[in-house]
């Protein structure tokens, strides 16, 4: 298994996606002269930073779904939470440049008529304690929250659901202005971030490396996990939960693990997403964005690490352009896709590919067509 | 308590008795006078009328009050065109009052032409006298023809009381013929005489206002109670009544959170009954439950368009009653079609097919935005559903939200019926609890599906014309309630539909007891909090099944 997991074959592959991401991606938007038509523009390069961020989200419920057969109707959640970091530190920043000029008072809290700063705000003007903050606040909740699950087996749809009315929760909490995150609005026109100016391309392109590096560094993590023995153990699992715990393997503890390392992913892919698109609101909540990110796994590949990337990546390149192009079919053919990846290719474009043996099968297993949840 | 001396409650019955004798009479009297009165009163109108023109403001201010008590209801449109500086008096002597378009004679009520508004000169008012004109208006409107404007000016007099108004109010309730009114009026006469009756007077009002709900009464009371003119026994007579106002508010505000949850519950109940159904008993998540709920309002809508487009106008209130049927069968149609073509090939992968029926949500929510626009439709209620009573005085019952908590009751009832008195009904539970051996026994379980899934799917449509009635039509109708119903199902108890009765119930009541002390947002929160940590407890809900059945659907 280890042998096979981290072949030279599979790290060729690894490198060659990184150079094309890292360094192609990046020549052709800063060398190749703006006016030829192979340049790369600016303003696509947040634009597939942002889909790198979807990757690794994709990426954190595939380690979970995939792997360990939970479906997580709330990883929207920690994703938002991982941006809402992000996003208090970039409030931090602007200081006395707000519109109202106030020096410790985000915008916002001066339109409300707050006077100070809640204290859940405090240690956010420095970027050590936010980034921190990405990685507790995140893995606490979830932490906490599959601790409460699993140690009383809630299992499958009843955790599909209370997952997503955790989300939803979440959401309705952040859209009250009291809450202290900006409510409806959400926070917006940051100014900068550890000194660089957010607008600028370079910032931006510094952004987009620090997402492949994000990325390729959280694909290498997920790949050791199921790679290891407690990949099996999640496996095994997944098939089969009652016959692990019998054999005396315990279910929750690894649960808990993969749900809380998959949490933190998910806030480090929220934490890149939010400098990149520039806002963050309490809409990151809404349960249908953490479906749509089922889908995208789907689509990929359930049960396949790349297959969950691929399908971020492609999914979401469909949906700008779809959207721009004829906007109101976009959700016919998105309706379609969840139905088709179901009903026809349940082991989605990666699966597709190994069947058609233009890639040697190997491990992990597909998922099995009759899994039961 | 001795014989001899009366009691108070008798002693209060005596003199209301003499009361009431006296009013009687006055009343009988008011009768006749104002069966007799628009013959002598014609003049008596005209000449207040000149005296409003000519006199200097100590005249028009006693013609005002004069006419106020007059009880023509020519009167009103005169001093409210006084109060805005629209009644003229031509340079012939006579007194028009001017609109925008017309002037017009108050004595004959005819249009006049011939003369426009710059040549005459317009009646002067000041401060003082506005305030006249606006009570002599209220006074008048008491004796106004329109029950509605009656009832505005009786509520009106209660806001203000002043020291004249009792005789008036007095004179109002005789000729009042709307109990209703009679009531409001009888309140506000009680009001007044807390200002203006002798003592004995003022102690009866209090105690008979200790039996109200009114918080303006509260309010008067309270100012009564702390006014320096009220002495001892009067201020413990204002205590008593206020503190059975407080106790008859709590229970009130009780009620009315009561029934407001059980309106909320019964929506709740409506729109999970169907998902109880398909998630319950057949073991499919379906998404796209919201949206046969939203298909089912849209079939509402249609209905009512095409009553408003093809039937006589009086035939619109039936609509409703068309509407029911039709989106029970559209829908029904829906689920059957959505069973065929994809759930069938998903039985026992739940997590799928909740990706699946979420894809067909977005696609249907999609079609309906191209046919109907993304904009809410509006339902109107039937005349028959709309507006409502008043049981105790404080909060109203409003017939649409009654209506629905029936309409749910009785779509539980049948329900209940189909699937335990009816062979349809035995099947379905037969291949729920075992496919194969209902197979062999001859059940065609794939109808069964397909039927069951239509069953679910026609009550959410039948739920749709529910939510229709209490609130707008839109494309994202459905994603309101997917969360929620949901929740309801798991919280009760899959398979279970006595759980999804009481999860609903019981949900709806806890978040409107909730809403007044931690407000709508945070006390949703708080129930979603509560169900997810209930749900750790109780993994299966409420009711949960026992033994192998409930092993086999975990």
């Amino acid at each position: 298994m280890r042998k096979t997991a981290w072949s030279p074959g599979f790290w060729a592959c690894f490198f060659g996606c990184g150079l094309i991401l890292a360094i192609a991606i990046p020549a052709f938007n800063l060398l190749v002269p703006p006016n030829s038509p192979a340049a790369l523009p600016d303003y696509l390069v947040p634009l597939l930073g942002k889909y790198l961020c979807y990757a690794l989200l994709a990426l954190s419920l595939d380690l979970i779904w995939g792997y360990a057969g939970i479906l997580s109707l709330g990883q929207g959640a920690f994703f938002a939470l991982g941006g809402y970091c992000v996003g208090m530190y970039l409030m931090r920043q602007i200081g006395a440049r707000g519109v109202y000029g106030n020096p410790l008072l985000p915008d916002f809290m001066v339109f409300l008529n707050w006077q100070q700063l809640p204290w859940f705000w405090w240690g956010f003007d420095h970027f050590a304690w936010a980034a921190a903050m990405v990685v507790l606040v995140p893995g606490l909740l979830a932490l906490v929250f599959g601790w409460l699950a699993f140690r009383s087996r809630v299992t499958g749809v009843y955790l599909s659901i209370i997952t997503q009315a955790m989300t939803y929760a979440l959401m309705l909490a952040f859209f009250r202005n009291d809450m202290g995150f900006g409510g409806n609005n959400g926070m917006t026109d940051y100014k900068d971030l550890l000194g660089w100016d957010v607008h600028q391309p370079s910032t931006r392109l510094g952004l987009y490396l620090a997402s492949v590096v994000a990325l390729g560094l959280g694909y290498l993590l997920c790949r050791f996990i199921t790679a290891s023995k407690l990949g099996r153990v999640l496996l095994a699992l997944r098939d089969a939960e009652s016959r692990v715990r019998f054999l005396g393997y315990s279910v929750t503890n690894a649960k808990l693990f993969v749900f809380t390392i998959s949490a933190i992913l998910a806030g480090i892919a929220g934490a890149l997403y939010v400098p990149q698109v520039g806002i963050i609101n309490p809409s990151e909540f809404s349960p249908g964005n953490s479906i749509e990110v089922a889908i995208w796994v789907s689509v990929g590949g359930r049960g396949t690490l790349s297959g969950a990337v691929v399908g971020a990546i492609l999914v979401n390149a469909a949906k700008t352009w779809l959207t721009g192009a004829a906007p109101e079919t976009w959700l016919f053919v998105l309706g379609a896709l969840f139905v088709l990846t179901t009903l026809v290719f349940p082991h989605g474009m990666v699966g597709l590919l190994r069947r058609a043996r233009w890639i040697r099968p190997r491990a992990p297993a597909p998922v099995p067509a009759g899994e039961q949840a | 308590m001795g014989a001899g001396t009366p009691s108070p409650a008798v002693r209060d019955g005596l003199q209301s008795a003499v009361k009431r004798v006296r009013v009687l009479l006055l009343s009988s009297l008011t009768l006749l006078a104002i069966a007799v009165a628009p013959l002598a009163r014609a003049d008596e109108f005209a000449s207040l009328l000149s005296d409003l023109a000519n006199g200097g403001f100590a005249d028009k201010e006693k013609a005002v009050i004069a006419l106020g008590r007059l009880g023509d209801e020519r009167a009103v449109a005169v001093l409210t065109a006084l109060k805005d500086g629209r009644l003229i008096k031509t340079p012939d002597g006579r007194i028009l009052v001017s609109d925008a378009v017309r002037l017009t004679d108050p004595i004959s009520s005819t249009a006049v032409s011939g003369i426009t508004a710059d040549e005459a000169e317009r009646i002067r008012v000041n401060n003082r006298l506005r305030g006249a004109i606006e009570g002599a208006i209220g006074e008048l409107t008491l004796f106004s023809s329109d029950p509605a404007a009656r009832l505005a000016a009786a509520q009106d007099a209660l806001r203000h009381p002043s020291a004249d108004q009792p005789a008036l109010l007095e004179k109002a309730i005789a000729a009042e013929q709307d109990a209703a009114i009679r009531a409001a009026m009888q309140q506000s006469l009680l009001a007044s005489r807390l200002v203006a009756g002798s003592k004995a007077e003022k102690l009866a009002a209090v105690r008979a206002l200790g039996d109200k709900t009114d918080p303006q009464i509260k309010n008067l009371l309270d100012q009564f109670r702390a006014a320096p003119d009220t002495d001892g026994e009067l201020r413990q007579a204002a205590d008593a009544a206020l503190a059975s106002i407080q106790n008859r508010l709590r229970l009130v505000r009780l009620a009315a959170s009561l029934f407001e949850g059980v309106s909320l519950g019964s929506v709740l109940l409506l729109a999970a009954i169907g998902l109880a159904i398909t998630f319950g008993v057949m073991g499919v998540i379906n998404m796209a439950h919201g949206e046969m709920i939203m298909l089912g309002a849209y079939a509402a809508y249609v209905c009512q368009q095409l009553f408003r487009a093809f039937l006589p106008p009086g035939w619109i209130d039936g609509y409703l009653l068309l509407a029911v049927p039709v989106a029970f069968m559209f829908t029904a149609a829906v689920g059957i079609l959505l069973e065929r073509s994809v759930i069938r090939f998903l039985y026992g992968r739940p997590l799928e097919t909740l990706l699946a029926t979420w894809g067909v949500s977005l696609i249907l929510q999609q079609a309906v935005r191209s046919i109907f626009g993304s904009p809410n439709r509006e339902v109107a209620n039937p005349a028959w559903m709309t507006g409502g009573f008043d049981p105790v005085g404080g909060f109203t019952i409003t017939w649409n939200r009654l209506t629905i908590i029936v309409f749910c009751l009785i779509v539980l009832g049948v329900l209940a019926l189909i699937l335990n008195r009816t062979s349809f009904g035995l099947h379905m539970r037969a291949v729920t609890q075992n496919r194969a051996m209902a197979s062999v026994m001859g059940i065609r379980s794939a109808r069964i599906d397909a039927l069951t899934f239509g069953l679910g799917s026609g009550i959410a449509g039948m739920a749709g014309v529910a939510l229709s009635q209490i609130g707008n039509v839109s494309p994202n109708l459905g994603t309101i309630y997917i969360v929620d119903s949901f929740l309801v199902v798991v919280f009760g108890g899959v398979g279970n539909l006595m759980g999804t009765l009481v999860g609903a119930l019981s949900l709806g009541i806890v978040n409107k007891f909730l809403e007044p002390v931690a407000g709508a947002i945070l006390g949703k929160i708080v129930v979603l909090v509560a169900i997810i940590l209930f749900i750790q407890r109780r993994p299966r809900g409420l009711f949960a099944l026992k033994g192998r059945t409930a092993e086999a659907e975990a």
